[in-house]
């Protein structure tokens, strides 16, 4: 039987559940803090932060970083919380991984090798990276938040992150592997 | 009577103390968004590629319910005057090869920026090194590059930050009542043939 306790401690809900959860999130976000759930821009400002901490204070010049200013924001906090939110649902249920450098559907096709996966991974980050911030957008600023906005820019991401998607990951697991 | 300087200096704490609320707010929105990604299944590599494969529809499943929520009740309190829309100005250059590019990386990586965060808070291994390590490199790398793709290659096709029921000159209400309806259908479809 489902008690209050269980939605802490079941590992995962119905789709649906946590679904419709993030869209109430969504309304929250834009009522308290006028600002739509995004990302990705987080992951340019803390390259950029990293940037100007090796050059002092040179980074913060670059034409990119003066556009999406380089200090901690609403955003780059909402990303540090998703780590953590992330983190404590995983521990209340049991199911933080630990040790976990290969995930199970990749060892299926490409062995157990940490190294490969790390790679791939990387290889992968820098592509993702590039594109969010040249697609102004990622799956969630897009994908969830605009879209439900009915933003013409963000259906039509979404539309091409999947294409893009579903064709790479058939080759990668029919033709490569 | 309070001199200049009193009175910026005033406007100067009401200002942190807003930043410091802004903050508190986000991290608070963070761990319920990390919370919820996290028991949506999306957290995990599998069950991202698994939806890029089409075998699991976990993502799907999660990403339309949150929109159709988030879109009845974002347009209500619009319609209210309680909130504004934040619409992305978009192009054909940023919104199909940028995506592209972006759907290339989220199948090879398995995470997005938002469920790489999860990932890392569950725990794998593979998202905090390799995964985290080089989606920094590569939005430094469009930093590095952003001069020249700015007035090139984004602008392409430009169309503006409009939505689709400006697009079409009609009421807010004529696309999103459909829109709910529409994304409702293909989810009963997508349990029925037995996703």
């Amino acid at each position: 039987m489902e008690t209050i306790a269980s939605i802490l401690t079941d590992t995962q809900w119905s789709p649906y559940a946590a679904g419709i959860g993030i869209g109430i999130l969504s309304w929250l976000s834009f009522l308290i803090s006028g600002k739509p759930l995004a990302t990705s821009t987080t992951f340019a400002r803390a390259g950029g932060m990293i940037e100007d901490f090796f050059t002092e204070g040179e980074a913060e010049q670059k034409p990119y970083y003066k556009k999406i200013r380089l200090h901690i924001n609403w955003q780059w906090m909402l990303v540090l919380g998703v780590v953590v939110g992330s983190f404590l649902s995983a521990i209340f249920s049991g199911d933080f991984q630990s040790g976990v450098w290969v995930p199970s559907l990749w060892a299926s096709a490409f062995g157990n090798n940490a190294l490969v996966r790390v790679v791939a991974a990387f290889i992968g980050g820098i592509i993702l990276g590039y594109g969010a911030r040249f697609a102004d957008g990622c799956t969630s600023g897009h994908g969830i938040s605009g879209t439900l906005q009915l933003a013409v820019s963000s259906w039509v991401s979404v539309i091409f992150f999947f294409i893009g998607g579903i064709i790479t990951a058939h080759i990668i697991y029919q033709v490569i592997a | 009577m309070k001199t200049k300087i009193e009175d910026s200096v005033t406007q100067q704490a009401q200002k942190d103390v807003e930043d410091k609320r802004s903050l508190i707010f986000g991290l608070a929105f963070g761990i319920l968004f990390g919370f919820l990604l996290h028991k949506g299944g999306v957290t995990k590599y599998d069950v991202i590629v698994g939806q890029l494969l089409l075998t699991d529809f976990t993502v799907l499943k999660v990403m339309l319910s949150a929109v159709v929520t988030g879109m009845i009740g974002v347009y209500m309190m619009e319609s209210q005057g309680w909130i504004q829309l934040s619409i992305k100005s978009g192009s054909v250059g940023k919104n199909v090869i940028g995506a592209l590019i972006f759907g290339v990386g989220f199948a090879l990586l398995g995470y997005c920026p938002g469920t790489i965060a999860g990932a890392i808070g569950n725990g794998y291994l593979d998202a905090i090194t390799g995964g985290l390590a080089g989606i920094l490199l590569g939005t430094w790398i469009f930093a590095l590059m952003y001069p020249r793709l700015k007035e090139g290659i984004l602008k392409k096709g430009e169309f503006g930050d409009i939505t689709l029921p400006r697009l079409l000159k009609v009421n807010n209400w004529v696309v999103v009542v459909p829109a709910v309806l529409l994304i409702l259908l293909l989810l009963l479809w997508i349990e029925a043939i037995g996703f």
